[in-house]
């Protein structure tokens, strides 16, 4: 699929690769796959509860993204953000064990499916209210600016977040500002049920932009997400902020709670699993340059029990204390008591962030 | 109008004249007389046409067409905007927000359009037309931003009418008076018991009274006032008290917290001399201690302990701590011991 630009001109359809940078991908899109699909028979069994928004049939945005960038840019993005965790550098058990509730889990237990999160690799979240990221990933963007640095805060969001406020207020804040912001709509085409077209007025998402520029990109395809993605960061370095349209899909519902069948048919699910899938197609080039079909049983062997060990471990970890209940309101709790549901009953808010007890 | 007595189980049969219903098809079913009684009403919102997230719509498209039961996209402000714009146009605009936790974004919409439209016109436009309906309070597992309680922030907004029923039948009799009182209301709907609370409800068209509490359960010893989902949790205390501690507790459903009737809340502490307030919302600010205020002021001297709050922690709404967080029956038992033995 060529790329469709907005006021700017097209990044090149021709990409170089090799075996391992397309071995790398492959490995990075087969975990997360096989990682939302254990995170889907969890559910199923229980021991993940809530809300849960899977990522399968999108891997190869982020995977595109993330071999197009680096851990020093910035990474925000809605609630189905498991992925991120391991492309920003963590574990699967970390994943897990946040799923399950359990303290070994990536924040504590605390914040569950939709609220992930790596500081030291600069993912923000993880966020649960649609569109909320939008403006702080201009404000992170502004940062990165102010303090010189050569990074791009990548602000990822849904085509049904595409009709919220406060993202105009957001491109209008970065395009004055020129902030190296960039805006990526991973438009799989359902706002929960609503498909773009009934939700949409323009479902040109690349161009909603108006004054800022934008390009759509074939989000199932990992080379082309990754050309268009560096050829969007140089832009937003230089220039300012820049949207980026990822035509993708995703197999299942909204949640776990959607079966994801009552506003598609299954024919169109299938036909993009065996038209479009961009795990297939990555392996498909590998065959074709050499690559053993054995070598990938062997791979795929080896992630699925991975995945599996880290669900066992996960399965094995603790709940989080109560007493973590009350710590991290506020840095400062000057002196506050922060009151239980019985009356007289008063706890010191701790600011504890290792939480140690 | 709900069951006297939520202890007993349901007899085999509803008597004729009544259906019997879960809160959602409560809704559904206030929502269908509404539609039908005022060929100028709508119902608008996120995926309502399918029949919504929680079912609550299903039916309306089919029945009463695309122009008056239609999906909007994904923006709250315009959503609440676009319905103060259509109920100052004398129609009514029943607008969903999918849940309560969502309802920010159209903060300012019904704080400074809403609220303010007929004071500010000198009477001579308002938006009575309008009510936003919205599911609220804790489902066992919604975390931050699927469980919240955010009605008190509303009750501080003069302009404003706040609701919430605490069973299917309250809820198609107070939501039909929500959307045909003549100010626009902000009607929260208990998640928790879509699905589980079911009753047997009056059929065809009714209204439970907006501004007016209900005395859930008779007693003599302590008044507890709450309102929604907690007003089971606190029939089941005063059930147990009963059993357990011989104390005799007078449950009141408030039904209406802005205007609240206060004089059904004060005579019942006249009678009893105490008072516990329980909400899921967190404590600090909760409209628990709107009551507590007046009660400590207008009931002083017939008190025999102060008031007392019962309430969700002050803190965001937990995931996996959601037990520890919720006033549940056994907090709400000893916080009555509490004012019993003050």
């Amino acid at each position: 699929m060529p790329f469709k630009v907005h006021r700017i001109e097209a990044p090149s359809n021709i990409v170089e690769t090799n075996v391992s940078e397309l071995m790398s991908f492959y490995k990075l899109m087969y975990k997360m796959r096989r990682m939302e699909i254990a995170a889907d028979m969890m559910y199923k069994a229980k021991f993940i509860r809530g809300f849960c928004h899977l990522y399968d049939g999108q891997e190869a945005v982020l995977t595109g993204i993330e071999a197009a960038i680096t851990l020093q840019d910035s990474i925000i993005t809605s609630y189905r953000d498991h992925c991120q965790h391991v492309s920003r550098g963590g574990t699967v058990l970390e994943l897990m064990a946040e799923l399950m509730g359990k303290r070994e889990g990536a924040t504590r237990g605390l914040g569950g499916s939709m609220h992930i999160y790596n500081r030291k690799n600069n993912f923000y979240g993880g966020n649960g209210i649609v569109g909320a990221q939008i403006p702080l990933g201009a404000g992170i963007a502004l940062a990165h600016k102010y303090r010189g640095e050569p990074n791009v805060c990548i602000t990822m969001y849904g085509d049904g977040a595409a009709n919220q406020g406060q993202k105009y207020e957001a491109l209008n804040m970065a395009g004055l500002w020129n902030l190296p912001a960039i805006f990526v709509c991973e438009n799989n085409h359902y706002g929960m049920g609503t498909a773009e077209w009934r939700a949409a007025k323009s479902p040109n998402f690349y161009t909603r932009g108006d004054y800022i520029p934008g390009i759509k990109v074939d989000g199932m395809d990992v080379l082309a997400v990754k050309q268009a993605v560096a050829f969007a960061k140089a832009y937003a370095l230089a220039n300012g902020p820049i949207i980026m349209e990822m035509d993708t899909y995703r197999y299942h519902g909204h949640s776990m709670s959607d079966p994801g069948s009552t506003y598609r048919t299954r024919d169109e699910i299938n036909a993009m699993r065996t038209e479009r899938d961009p795990i297939e197609r990555v392996k498909k080039l590998l065959l074709a340059n050499g690559v053993e079909s054995a070598e990938f049983k062997r791979l795929d062997r080896e992630i699925k029990k991975e995945i599996d060990d880290a669900v066992e471990a996960a399965k094995a970890g603790s709940i989080p204390p109560d007493s973590w209940l009350w710590k991290n309101m506020y840095a400062a709790p000057l002196g506050a008591e922060m009151r239980g549901v019985l009356p007289g009953q008063y706890h010191a808010p701790a600011f504890d962030p290792e939480y140690k007890s | 109008m709900a069951q006297a007595d939520r202890s007993t189980p349901l007899a085999a049969e509803p008597l004729p004249g009544f259906k019997r219903l879960n809160l959602c098809n409560a809704v559904n079913d206030a929502l269908t007389v509404a539609l039908d009684t005022n060929d100028r009403a709508y119902v608008f919102g996120e995926d309502v046409s399918f029949g919504g997230v929680f079912r609550c719509t299903v039916g309306l498209l089919e029945r009463f067409g695309k122009d008056r039961v239609f999906n909007t996209p994904l923006s709250e402000q315009g959503i609440v905007g676009f319905g103060i714009g259509l109920a100052a146009m004398g129609h009514t605009a029943v607008a969903e927000i999918q849940f309560a936790d969502y309802i920010f974004p159209a903060f300012d919409q019904l704080v400074n359009e809403a609220a303010k439209y007929r004071y500010r016109s000198g009477g001579t436009f308002n938006c009575g037309g309008l009510t936003v309906r919205a599911p609220y309070g804790a489902v066992g597992h919604g975390g931050h931003y699927h469980s919240q309680s955010p009605e008190a922030v509303f009750t501080h907004v003069p302009g404003l009418k706040v609701v919430i029923p605490s069973s299917p039948a309250e809820a198609k009799g107070l939501l039909l008076s929500s959307i045909r009182a003549p100010d626009p209301v902000v009607f929260f709907e208990p998640k928790m018991m879509y699905r589980t609370a079911v009753e047997d409800v009056p059929e065809g068209d009714y209204e439970v009274p907006l501004g007016v509490a209900r005395v859930v359960v008779e007693g003599g010893d302590v008044t507890l006032v709450g309102w929604g989902q907690q007003v089971l949790v606190l029939e089941q205390a005063a059930a147990q008290l009963r059993k357990a501690d011989d104390i005799s507790c007078e449950v009141i459903d408030l039904r209406t917290l802005a205007p609240w009737d206060f004089e059904t809340v004060c005579a019942s502490v006249s009678k009893t001399g105490r008072l516990v307030v329980a909400h899921e919302a967190p404590l600090t600010g909760g409209f628990g201690a709107e009551v507590a205020a007046t009660v400590a002021e207008r009931c002083f001297t017939v008190l025999e302990s102060p008031p007392v709050r019962c309430c969700g922690v002050d803190t965001p709404f937990p995931l996996i701590m959601e037990p520890v967080y919720l006033p549940g029956v056994a907090r709400v038992m000893d916080a009555v011991r509490g004012v019993v033995h003050f």
